[in-house]
């Protein structure tokens, strides 16, 4: 079996050695080479000295998904050693450290070891000891590039880009490089098998994670007021919001044409952005499960009092506080009925980094429109990880959707105005910004029970008149939310399967996979909450339908049974809640043997 | 229900410099209980804002949950409110006032709402320095369910049931005053004269402006025994100095006394007269205000009056160095970097 272009590499460092940049600086130099790639890190909750591994999957055929099985792996952690060597496929290498001969408890026979004196070589050739723990991974990335046949002046590009306005840093960096590429030439049979050859299969794709898209999407679609709570794994969210926007939204007086705040807590920081679109401004918060459930009581607010709000949901592995640094799609029943009483709220699902830009754009215009708090629900593994994916587009004729709101020119035209009247006969009312108008327009948000001009009240007729004109906004909103993705033009297979989100890339090979077993399958991808009418049809036209998420009870499923007149017993669940990424192959199984079962 | 008040006005009231008259800054009628002091807080901000000539709907007023947090209904009716959430006014008015700077905030909780639920968000809306009017209609205890104690109850004021709070109590203005800031004052709902200027100036202040208004629960908590009911406040309440508001634009007239009368100038112009200045007490100095507060604790005695003016801190806009226009008035050709931008942001990720 080829394995060019094909293949798995997993680096086992310690957190906090200044991997992660020459791990990244491997993954981008085979996206240079025109292959496409997917990292994956796999980090602990720890600053430093923890065990942290980072994956890269080289995939020919553009499956970006998470892989089982490690080809090669490079251990440069004493501390994950029996793991590390016990990781690799058999047939596949071990690329370690040999300044200290590995133990006889290590070696296995059915993998090729390969030594390298990281350690002995850097202590020889440089004198700092910062410099000596960094250029021990800069070497194993240049014995890497020989072994894999990585073309070196893309690697020196590279560095080029990365130190430029430091060019005294690229010597050095090189330097290491060739290290590595010299000792391999010197002591090993090279290229490997698995190895990388020029392509043209990533085009005008970029590399990019998630929580950079969200805080981008959120400057092109004009928040100015950014609310937020350190949480991993959500933190870089408003990271590169403060970073685009100090870039792109400085004023003519060197003043920002934002405001960001690091909230006390989850509680102030959806607090803070509820007060701010009250008032007129788009704002956001971004946080993670645990952020979530300290965010309902305000979630419930908004929603009621009908104040706009976008909460980007980076999804981490819960319960509690779980496994803070792992992934997981498990916070949709919380999102999707956040807070006390009757409530509901809007979940897009964004699949990669372009469909975060483009979906935080659009939140921002949906929350105005809807009058709701309009929830991202991205995860770890789209979030922190590197993807390549489709670059993003910005329509300059596009204008802000900033929903019913009456001027002061449009208050003039009305006799009385009622805050929580249905105008226009589809649930959702009109509001006033703060000071619009001097005489016209003001009124006291709450949320407490008021009619339909705002005005306190106990009546039981006016409390449902109300509610039910929030249940018909919500039908409003199946109209107006993201429209599911077809993968067929039209359903002509007995099952179905449904996924969402990060499953995306896993799902899409494994469907690959299953029609070269004969089993043909349609499928939808599920991209917002409430679900529109192409969902339950979906269902409805087949037999069994397969619902794929990373969690342990089936929580989309839960959504489906609970909003569509649907029969339950046809969705079944294919599942992935340990954590890690899911894998085609965990789906395969899963529907191989329902299948097979049911048969 | 809030009941709406009768338009009908007398043609003779008296008009501001805008046109208004008092009643134009009055909102929905009370539900409180009769004689409650929340009422005589929300009727002193109707004067207040009446002499100052504000424009009713450049005030955005905010609350928590609780009887206090009800008042923003029945008082400036032309001014857009947000009765928020439980103890989570703060938050909600650090949004809004990131939102557009050019509004005047003026937030109302009460003493569960700021002293317990809400302490979290309070403390951190004074650091931050927030510039907005901040008063607690202080009962010492929890109207709306029924009397219980609150987190500001005196240690040994006894209920209307007879219990007697064992607990210390939380003093929200010494509290103000270590977390920085910049105007502290202390008054009785009973008191209007002295109220109402602190109001106008809290108002004209740029900062954060905390205001403790001690404001007896009629109904629950004016018995014998109680340290917050309107006898105990009016036997022991102690006095700072006296005080007048001068708005910017007023000739000065009064005269004042040279060692017992002092003037604070405001961010605005407008200027704060003392007179009567308590002995040892020096409104500009953080120390001597906490000490006077302290010693007042210490004799029984409910300090009132300005505690403390700081005139030189910036505000948190300030501090985020955010563009002098409100952020909510800015357009897409000022927000939206464009798509030539997105393509170079492209260029750098492949």
């Amino acid at each position: 079996m080829s394995m060019i272009n094909d293949f798995v590499v997993r680096f086992a460092n310690v957190n906090g050695t200044g991997s992660a940049s020459a791990n990244y600086l491997f993954a981008k130099s085979i996206f240079r080479m025109g292959i496409p790639v997917s990292p994956k890190n796999i980090f602990p909750s720890n600053i430093q000295g923890l065990p942290t591994w980072y994956e890269v999957r080289v995939s020919e055929k553009g499956y970006l998904g998470r892989r089982d099985g490690v080809d090669i792996c490079v251990s440069v952690n004493p501390q994950s050693l029996k793991q590390d060597v016990a990781c690799v496929t058999p047939g596949g290498y071990f690329v370690y450290d040999n300044t200290k001969p590995l133990a006889a408890e290590f070696i296995r026979e059915d993998i090729t070891y390969l030594g390298i004196p990281l350690m002995a070589t850097c202590n020889r050739e440089y004198t700092d000891p910062r410099q000596r723990q960094l250029f021990k991974n800069v070497m194993y990335v240049g014995a890497l590039s020989a072994l894999l046949e990585i073309e070196f002046p893309v690697l020196e590009d590279l560095l080029a880009e990365q130190f430029a306005g430091k060019e005294k840093l690229i010597a050095p960096n090189v330097k290491a490089l060739k290290l590595g590429v010299d000792f391999v030439q010197e002591n090993f049979t090279y290229p490997l098998p698995m190895r990388v050859e020029r392509r043209d299969l990533v085009g005008n794709h970029i590399l990019t994670d998630g929580n950079s898209a969200c805080g981008l999407g959120a400057v092109y679609a004009g928040a100015t007021v950014v609310a937020w709570y350190p949480i991993t794994p959500s933190t870089s969210v408003a990271e590169a919001f403060h970073d685009y926007a100090t870039d792109l939204r400085i004023d003519e007086h060197g003043k920002t044409n934002f405001a960001i705040v690091q909230a006390e807590d989850e509680l102030a920081a959806i607090g803070m952005v509820v007060g701010a679109s009250w008032n007129g401004s788009r704002s956001f918060t971004a946080t993670s499960g645990p952020g979530v459930s300290l965010m309902n009581e305000f979630l419930g607010l908004a929603y009621f009092a009908e104040v706009p709000a976008v909460l980007i949901d980076v999804q981490r592995t819960g319960p509690s506080t779980g496994m803070p640094t792992r992934t997981q799609q498990s916070d949709l029943t919380l999102a999707a009925y956040a807070s006390h009483g009757d409530t509901k709220h809007v979940m897009l699902f964004p699949s990669t980094p372009t469909e975060c830009f483009e979906m935080t754009a659009d939140s921002f215009d949906l929350a105005e429109r809807l009058q709701t708090p309009i929830m991202i629900m991205s995860d770890l593994d789209l979030g922190m990880n590197d993807h390549m994916t489709a670059p993003y587009q910005w329509d300059d004729t596009r204008t802000y959707d900033r929903g019913k709101t009456y001027s002061a020119e449009d208050l003039e035209a009305i006799t009385r105005y009622g805050r929580y009247l249905d105008v226009d006969g589809d649930g959702i009312p009109y509001r006033t910004i703060p000071g619009v108008h001097p005489q016209k327009g003001s009124y006291v948000v709450r949320g407490s029970s008021r009619d339909e001009y705002a005005v306190y009240t106990e009546d039981s007729a006016a409390y449902k008149r109300n509610m039910d004109r929030l249940a018909k906004k919500w039908e409003t909103a199946k109209t107006l939310v993201h429209a599911p993705q077809r993968y067929q033009e039209k359903n002509s297979q007995r099952n179905g399967v449904m996924f969402f989100g990060t499953t995306t890339d896993s799902a899409q090979e494994a469907l690959d996979i299953l029609k070269e077993q004969g089993y043909g399958l349609d499928a939808l991808r599920l991209r917002a909450f409430p679900f529109n009418t192409t969902v339950a049809e979906f269902i409805t036209s087949h037999d069994r339908v397969f619902v794929i998420e990373q969690n342990r009870d089936g929580q989309m499923r839960s959504l489906l049974t609970n909003e569509l007149t649907v029969d339950p017993s046809k969705l079944i669940s294919v599942l992935n809640y340990d954590g890690m990424p899911i894998t085609a192959h965990t789906i395969t199984d899963q529907i191989l043997h329902h299948m097979q079962s049911a048969q | 229900m809030s009941y709406v008040r009768p338009k009908f006005r007398h043609p003779l009231l008296p008009t501001n410099d805008l046109g208004y008259t008092a009643s134009d800054y009055e909102g929905s009628l009370s539900t409180l209980c009769a004689g409650c002091g929340h009422d005589s807080i929300s009727a002193a901000i109707v004067q207040a804002c009446f002499e100052m000539n504000i424009e009713p709907h450049k005030v955005a007023k905010l609350s928590g949950i609780g009887c206090s947090s009800k008042t923003p209904a029945y008082f400036l009716g032309q001014s857009h409110g947000f009765n928020t959430v439980h103890g989570r006014m703060p938050s909600v008015a650090t949004g809004a006032n990131l939102a557009n700077r050019d509004l005047i905030y003026l937030g109302v909780s009460g003493d569960g709402d700021t002293a317990s639920i809400g302490m979290g968000q309070f403390v951190h809306a004074v650091r931050r320095n927030l510039n907005m009017v901040y008063i607690v209609m202080n009962n010492g205890c929890y109207g709306l369910t029924k009397g219980q104690d609150s987190a500001t109850a005196d240690r040994g004021s006894k209920s209307k049931a007879g219990s007697v709070n064992p607990f210390e109590s939380i003093d929200l203005c010494g509290l103000a005053l270590e977390l920085g800031a910049t105007f502290v004052g202390q008054s009785f709902s009973g008191d209007k004269t002295q109220l109402i200027p602190l109001i106008k100036a809290a108002m004209n202040h740029k900062g954060f402006a905390f205001l403790n208004v001690i404001s007896p629960c009629v109904t629950f908590n004016n018995n014998v025994g109680s340290t917050k009911s309107y006898d105990y406040v009016r036997q022991h309440m102690e006095a700072t100095s006296t005080m007048d508001f001068v708005p910017m634009q007023t000739e000065i007239t009064a005269t004042y006394d040279a060692g017992t009368d002092a003037a604070i100038t405001l961010h605005d112009g407008s200027l704060v007269h003392l007179h009567k200045l308590a002995e040892g007490w020096d409104p500009s100095n953080r120390m001597s205000a906490i000490q006077a507060l302290q010693t007042a604790r210490n004799d029984a005695k409910v300090l009132t009056g300005l505690i403390y003016y700081g005139a030189t801190d910036t505000e948190l806009h300030e501090v985020l160095n955010t563009s002098d226009r409100p952020l909510n008035s800015l357009k897409e050709n000022e927000l939206c970097p464009g798509k030539a931008k997105l393509e170079e942001i492209n260029k750098g990720l492949r």
